[in-house]
This record gives C-alpha cells, structure tokens and sequence, in this order.
C-alpha cells in the first residue's frame, strides 16, 4: 500500500491504495465515482475511458501510481451541470439504448473534438473504433458527435 | 370507444416500499435516496408535490398536478422504462412533462408480466397499462364531478386537466388527487380512440438520459452499501470439468481478502427451472474488500478438476418436467463442425410435411441445395454479469441487472430456504441483456454467498468469467433444397435444420404456407456446453440462412428477389397450404412492399450492391435493404434502409433507435462474432480475440420506415435483428460474386471482390 494524492474532478483526493490498483477501480471502489464503467479490463472496449489532462485513456490500464499530478476527469466531472456539449449533444439524439458504454463513448469524443473540432466521418470513425457498443447505437454515436461539432463552432 | 374491466385494486399494496401513507417511494430503491429524486424533478423543472396520493399501483399524483408513473418491467435498453409509462400517461391524460418515471419494485399481483423476454412487454402489457391510466382518469373524473356537482360525462381532461365547458370550471388533477384516492374502482372504464393519443406515437427521451450522460449510479455494478464486500468465483476452465479440490490458502492471506470458499449453486435435489441452467455450480469464491484486491486474489486460488460425468438432469421448462441430457467429455468446435455436417446429409425428425416433396425433387427441372452454419456467440453485454444480495436470518435484499426476476425470486427463496415473501429482488437498469439475463444463477450465487459472509456483497464476473461460464446462443446448421419445374416455379421445398443443442427450425413460417410440397425436419446433438435464448432465438440464424438460400431461389429462378417473395405471400394470402402457418401474409408482403418504395429497389446505382431480406418473429414484421460498396475492395455497408410492422409504434424515435442498433448488431453478429472451443475449452474470453462489431464497421446510414396501422402493438427488441443476416449475405454476393455460407462471414472467406 502507498498513499497517493490524486486530482479528480477538480477535486483533491487522499487515499492509500496498492500502487497496481487500475484508476478504474481507484474510481468506482475507493472514490465511488461509479460512472466509469467495467467492461473488459483490457483497454479493449472503451467503457472506462476518462481524460488524464486533456487525453482520453483507459482507465483500466493507467495504474493509480502512473498518474502523478495529472489532473483526472470522469463523466461525473466532465461538466458541472451535465452540458457540456457532447452530453448535450447525447441528450438531444437520444443516444443510448442500454447506456452502459456511453459515458466512455462521450469521454473519448469530448477529448477527440478538443483536437479535432470539425471532424470528417472517416475521422470520427476511427478515433471512436476502441469503444464498443453491444446495443449497436454507432449511428446515432457519429450523428451526436457531428452535433456537437456543429454547437460547439457556432458558440465559438 | 372501448370498455374494458379493471382488475386492479386501489390498494393493491406495494411490496417491501415506503409507500404506506402516500409518500414518495423512499427505502424501495438504495440507490436513488429522496435527494437526487427531487434534484433530478427540480433539473427537469418539475416542483415535487408536498403529498402524493396514490391512485393505484401503478400511479401516484401529486398536490401540484405532478405524476409518477411506475415503470413495471426490467430495463435492458430497450426503452420499456420510458415507452411503458407513456401508454399509461396517454390514458391518464397528463402532460409528459409532468412525469416522473420509477422502477416499480417486484408485484406481479399489480403489474403481471414483469419480464424482459421474447420482445413481449410492450404487447403483453398493453392493456394493462391502458386500464391503470384510464382507471386513474375515471377517478379523477368522478372526484370532479362530486366537487362541481355536475354529470361526469360532462367533463372533459386534457393535459393533467379537468374541464366542464358549459359552466367555464376548470382544475388541475393535482387538486382532486386526494379525493379520487377514495374513490371505489370503477368496474368498467372506457379507453381512448387511437386517433385521440396524444403521447403514444411522438417520440420522447429517455427518461433516464440525463443519468446515462452525467455517469449517475444505474445500473447493478454501480450499487454500493456500507459494508458490502467483492465476490468473485473460479469456475473450471473448460465445459466437461468440474471441481476436484482447491487451496486457497495463499489467496485468502492477499491483501483485502476475507474468506476462500466453496459453495453450490443449488441444492442437490433441487429441480432447476430452464432459467437456472448453469453449466458450473460448484464454485470457488473469493471475498474481499475490493474488485482490485478480490481479482488478483482469484489468481491466486490453486485448483485441480476433474472430467464430470455423463448427467440427465431434471429441469422445468415452461411447467414441464424434462430430462436435460449433459454429456461428460471436452467438445471442439471441429468435432462440433463434423458431426452437424453429418445430421445434414441424413433424413431426421419430420416436424411438418404437405403434399409429396420427394416426388416432386424427382421431377423437377432443376434442383438447388445449400448448407449453412453459424457458431455458438457470447452475449457480452458490457455489463458483465453481476448481483447484489443481502441476506440477513429473516430477510434476503437482491438488486441488480436481471430479466427474469419474478422466476429468479422462487430459485433464490428454495436455495436460500426463506419464504418468497422474504425475498426482494430489485431491478436495476441493464447493461444489456440479450436474453443472457433470463438465466439468474447469479443471483442465487449472490445470495448462498452473502448468507454465508453474513455481509451485504456484490458478486462480480469479469469479462473473462462471462464469456466463458456458457449461456450462448447456440451452433446451428440448416440445409435447403428448392425443386424449380420447366417454367421456374418453386414447386417443392425443403428444410433440414439442427443444432448444439437444439433446433432453430421453426416449421410454419414462410415459405411453409406458399408451397405444394413442403418437408421440414429438425435434429439436436446434445452437448455440455450450456446455451440459452440470445436475441430473437433460432430466428438469429434461421432468417439469415432462409433468406439467402431464398436469394439464390430467385437467382435461379431468374426472378427478382423482392417479386419472388412477393409471389410466394400472394400464394399464402389467397390460397395457403396448411392450416398452421404462424404468420399474416398480407402484412409480411406489407414490409416488402414498403422496403421496396423506400429504398427505390429497381433503380440501382453503380457501383451500389444491394441485398434484401424479410422476416417475421416475435409478433413483428421487418424487410430490410442493405446497400453495400467495395472501397478498396473492402465491403463497406453504405446503408440500410429498414420497413418494420410491429402495429401502433410507441415512441417512434425510440422504436428507430432500436431498429437501427438490431441491424448493426446483426451485421456485426453474422460478420465478425463466434464463440469456438478446444478440449472443452473456450478458446474466446475477452474483446481480444472476440470480435464484436466497431465504429467503422458500422452502416454509414439507417434508415426505418414503419407501417402505419391501428394494429395492438408488438415488440421491436428482436425483430429486427435477424433478417438482416440475410440482407448482409446477399448483398455480399453482389458484391464480391460469392455466396457466404457460414457465420462469421469474415473467416469463412477472404471478403475481397
């Protein structure tokens, strides 16, 4: 065990934890900020996606010892009352069936529109391939993210 | 107008809820606390009422006018949390925006059919939730006229409302909520005509939406409880193994671990229901602290297994005591293949025979004969199966992602020896469900585990136990044979279908009904690795391969696709073979039909290479178009263009967004997904080597037209998965000039043109 000192959210956090111990699970079990999701534990399907500065990572390979004094950010802590763009974006195309994946899927576009604000279809496609959705809701995925291009230029 | 008797009391009481005395539903739910409710009505800019006054089980109002509506059945993504409740508000006569939605807890004496299954809820409650609705209204009404001392009849509502006209009299619902509430049941209420629906038929979000996209507390991996622990079990790694010994001595002394332990599933002379199927049921468990801690802890436990034997297990399958046959050995998937080609070549069971096939072959001009296959698939919900359960001496609290909760609550009271009435089980919103969550091992997994730590607990699977712990959709194989005479008419067909373990045949679907002669037979091998329903079961394979081979019948036939179907339904509209055909032509050629305008089917674009497929399960009818363009030589599925008939459609932006995820599912599914073993052992357990399908592998465009009629309505979680296998594999062949046979078309061959 080794105490570390995190910045989620915004927020400072304590905790003295096994320096192996994922985020995910520093997240979910220690913080219990639950919005982070378990779905393979193997950076190969997305759900746990949360932003490490301004990157989108998987949040089950970054082990809480890797973080350092980068600042973490979770669905939860995405935006203060839920607007941020890309959820705005989510609520207005009624994005999800289940809604299991999707604040992975709005945590990689968020960090994929901040370096790509005006995306292409292709462009879209690729950065959002590493977060899978069982429900198949992908077209609605890329309508949302083109909506939120679309909001975010015109509020610029 | 039409009447319909009510059945429900108006104090037909709520289970194990916070309700007496009309308050909000506090307690019923750990994870949604008095708090964030109101914060949550406050975001949606509803003021909460000062009192609730419950109406019935179904609907309490408010003071103010504001409703809450339970939402009877499990939530798996399929949209019933909101599309049910908005039947019931259309009947109340409120405005949507006055509503708040809950989960209702476990009553099947109010709610009846609380299930995720067969694509059934909408249809089966139906009704029911129509009578709540308009029971609640004809209370309301009633209370008004009391008030105003005027006839009932002439008082009108409209949005949460009352009106009488003549005297200029209006008030809110909110305002005789209380005096309803006294009110007696009427015994006979009228319903609504379909064109006065205000709410049924425009689409309206999830009301769960703004949770999903802040990362709000859902679903069943996100509950939390003072004092709950992890638990997570080792299972045997291959299908034909079971536990011989175990040391866990090592693991139990890592950090955060409580105890290692084993348990069994059920007791040993319990008779399992078909929801109870489990391949595994003795189990190692790990408790600790943590998932972290609880997963590397389980690495740790040492075990040695052993083959188990040959085993007929009794099981309830739908009120009937069946024999359920588990062979011992370890299976492969090439054995698999072998042995299923085999069942292919030779006569089996005749389910349904008209006229006289064999002669029919013999005299044909021409003969056409494919086979098809497809592979067992894991569910992989990203939800991975999970529980919570607290067991106390006099009480057992469950809640978590289940679609079977009502058979889950009688597996968990026999096993943990507590009467029904001492046994909750909460629904949590699903993260997926496909059918996976109708089998709740897990549940009685959970609460053996939790009486034995004498701790609230949540039992965890992770990916890797998910996918290999078995419930997959099974293997199957189909072989067809179409006889065509001189002028191209199908005169005889012939389907012979099987699989691991059990059939896909459905013997009086199309094109059962439009032929002369007609022979269905279906076979079975019986195996250890355990299955169970998968979205639109047997249908998830059987309309993919019908539909192709159908492709190929037309091809032959020199026949458009869409015109060879249409004059094969003609046939079973105006003169059907057999009296048991399950489907209503007129309504399948309906899709077709609609497909057809819609995708402008006949004026093809070069370079575009079109498939086409229709199907019927699950009480709905869907035809889908795919439209497929090589890039590169790499088939890239341009579009999608879907007719589905599923009668009245509810919420239609929600019914599109179904349809539009059961076509890329199907496509991914029939492309890219299989589930293979070696010795026994799934050689699959996480998204590594299980491909499900991505982002650019998706269709470029959806596109759902739904027929319009005043037909009950039907169910849309399945149907439209199925045919587009179909479209898929016929568009494929326009494509690249192959036919592809066998699930995942991916490996099957190289898809280049």
């Amino acid at each position: 065990m080794a105490n570390f000192t995190l910045n989620v959210n915004g927020k400072t956090q304590e905790l003295d934890v096994d320096p192996s111990t994922p985020m995910l699970w520093v997240l979910r079990d220690h913080l219990k900020l639950v919005g982070t999701k378990y779905g393979c534990g193997i950076a190969q399907c997305g759900a746990c996606t949360v932003h490490l500065g301004d990157n989108a990572v998987r949040s089950c390979q970054l082990p809480v010892s890797a973080v350092g004094e980068q600042r973490v950010t979770t669905i939860e802590g995405l935006s203060e009352n839920g607007d941020h763009p890309v959820q705005e974006a989510w609520l207005k195309e009624d994005v999800y069936q289940c809604g299991y994946c999707q604040a992975g899927q709005i945590m990689n576009a968020s960090a994929f529109l901040k370096t790509n604000p005006n995306p292409t279809d292709t462009e879209i496609e690729t950065a959002m391939n590493g977060n899978i959705c069982r429900c198949g809701t992908y077209t609605r995925i890329k309508r949302a993210i083109k909506t939120a291009a679309a909001s975010a230029s015109e509020n610029a | 107008m039409t009447l319909v008797k009510t059945h429900i009391g108006r104090r037909a009481f709520i289970k194990n809820s916070g309700l007496a005395g009309g308050g909000l539903l506090l307690g019923f739910s750990f994870l949604n606390s008095c708090k964030p409710k109101q914060a949550e009505a406050v975001a949606a800019g509803i003021e909460m009422p000062k009192e609730w006054f419950e109406i019935n089980g179904y609907l309490k109002i408010g003071d103010n006018g504001v409703v809450t509506i339970m939402s009877p059945n499990p939530e798996i993504g399929q949209n019933v949390k909101t599309s049910m409740p908005m039947i019931v508000a259309e009947e109340l006569d409120v405005d949507w925006k006055d509503v708040l939605v809950e989960q209702a807890p476990l009553n099947t004496d109010i709610f009846t059919r609380q299930l995720a299954g067969g694509s059934q809820s909408i249809r089966a409650s139906w009704a029911g939730l129509r009578m709540a609705g308009a029971t609640a209204r004809h209370m309301l009404v009633a209370a008004a006229a009391e008030v105003w001392q005027v006839p009932a009849d002439e008082i009108t509502t409209d949005a949460g409302k009352l009106y009488h006209k003549t005297s200029d009299r209006t008030m809110g619902f909110g305002e005789v909520a209380s005096a309803a509430s006294e009110l007696e049941v009427p015994e006979e209420v009228a319903l609504k005509d379909v064109k006065d629906f205000k709410i049924i038929g425009t689409s309206r979000k999830n009301v769960d939406g703004q949770k999903i996209v802040t990362g709000k507390p859902l679903f069943g991996l996100d509950i939390q409880k003072e004092g709950m622990l992890i638990a997570m079990t080792v299972h045997p790694p291959a299908f034909g193994l079971k536990l011989k010994s175990f040391d866990g001595a090592e693991a139990k002394k890592m950090p955060g671990i409580k105890d290692v332990f084993t348990i069994k599933t059920f007791k040993d002379d319990y008779t399992k229901s078909a929801f109870d199927n489990s391949a595994f049921t003795d189990l190692i468990v790990v408790v600790g602290n943590t998932t972290w801690e609880t997963m590397n802890a389980k690495k740790a436990v040492k075990v040695e297994w052993e083959e188990s034997p040959d085993a007929d297990e009794k099981m309830q399958i739908f009120g009937r005591e069946m024999k359920v046959r588990f062979p011992a050995g370890l299976e492969s998937t090439r054995i698999h293949k072998t042995a299923m080609a085999d069942k292919s070549k030779v006569k089996q069971n005749v389910v349904r025979k008209d006229g006289d096939p064999e002669a029919m072959f013999k005299k044909a001009a021409k003969i056409i004969e494919r086979s098809y296959s497809c592979p067992f698939l894991a569910h992989n919900c990203m939800e991975p199966m999970n529980f919570f359960a607290d067991v106390t001496d006099d009480m057992a609290v469950l809640k978590g992602p289940i679609q079977t909760p009502e058979i889950m609550e009688k597996s968990v009271s026999e096993r943990l020896g507590l009467p029904v009435e001492k046994v909750d089980i909460q629904m949590s919103r699903m993260g997926g469900g496909f059918g996976r969550r109708l089998y709740g091992h897990f549940l009685t997994e959970a609460g053996v585990i939790s009486q034995r730590v004498k701790a609230p607990v949540k039992l965890v699977y992770t990916r890797e136990d998910d996918m290999t712990m078995g419930i997959y959709r099974p293997s199957y194989e189909a072989y067809y044979r179409a006889a065509l005479d001189e002028n191209n008419n199908l005169i005889a067909f012939h389907v012979r279908a099987g699989g691991i373990p059990e059939s896909p045949l459905a013997a009086n679907r199309f094109p059962a009904g439009a032929v002369d002669h007609y022979l269905a037979e279906d076979w079975s091998i019986d195996s250890n690795i355990t299955v169970g329903a998968f979205r639109a079961p047997r249908s998830n394979f059987i309309a993919g391969a019908e539909q192709s081979f159908l492709d190929e019948v037309a091809e032959e036939a020199g026949k458009d696709p869409i015109e060879f179907r249409l004059e094969l339904l003609k046939r079973a509209q105006e003169n059907p073979v057999g009296e048991n055909n399950d489907y209503e032509a007129d309504r399948y050629a309906g899709v077709l039909e609609l497909v057809k305008e819609k995708a402008k089917w006949g004026q093809e674009q070069s370079g575009v290479h079109r498939g086409v497929s229709a199907y019927f399960c699950h009480n709905s009818y869907v035809a889908q178009v795919l439209d497929m363009v090589l890039e590169n030589e790499h088939p890239i599925v341009q579009k999608v263009t879907a007719a589905i008939d599923c009668g009245i459609v509810i919420n239609p932006d929600a019914a599109t967004n179904l349809a539009e995820g059961g076509a890329v599912d199907g496509i991914g599914h029939a492309m890219y997904s299989a589930m293979s073993f070696k010795d026994g052992v799934p050689e699959q357990n996480n998204f590594d080597r299980y491909r499900l399908i991505r982002h650019s592998e998706a269709p470029k465009e959806i596109e759902t037209h739904f027929v319009q009629n005043n037909i009950d309505p039907t169910g849309l979680g399945e149907p439209p998965f199925p045919p587009i296998m179909g479209a898929l594999a016929n568009a494929l062949y326009k494509a690249t000039g192959q036919r592809h046979y066998h699930q995942p078309f991916i490996s099957e061959k190289q898809i280049i043109g």
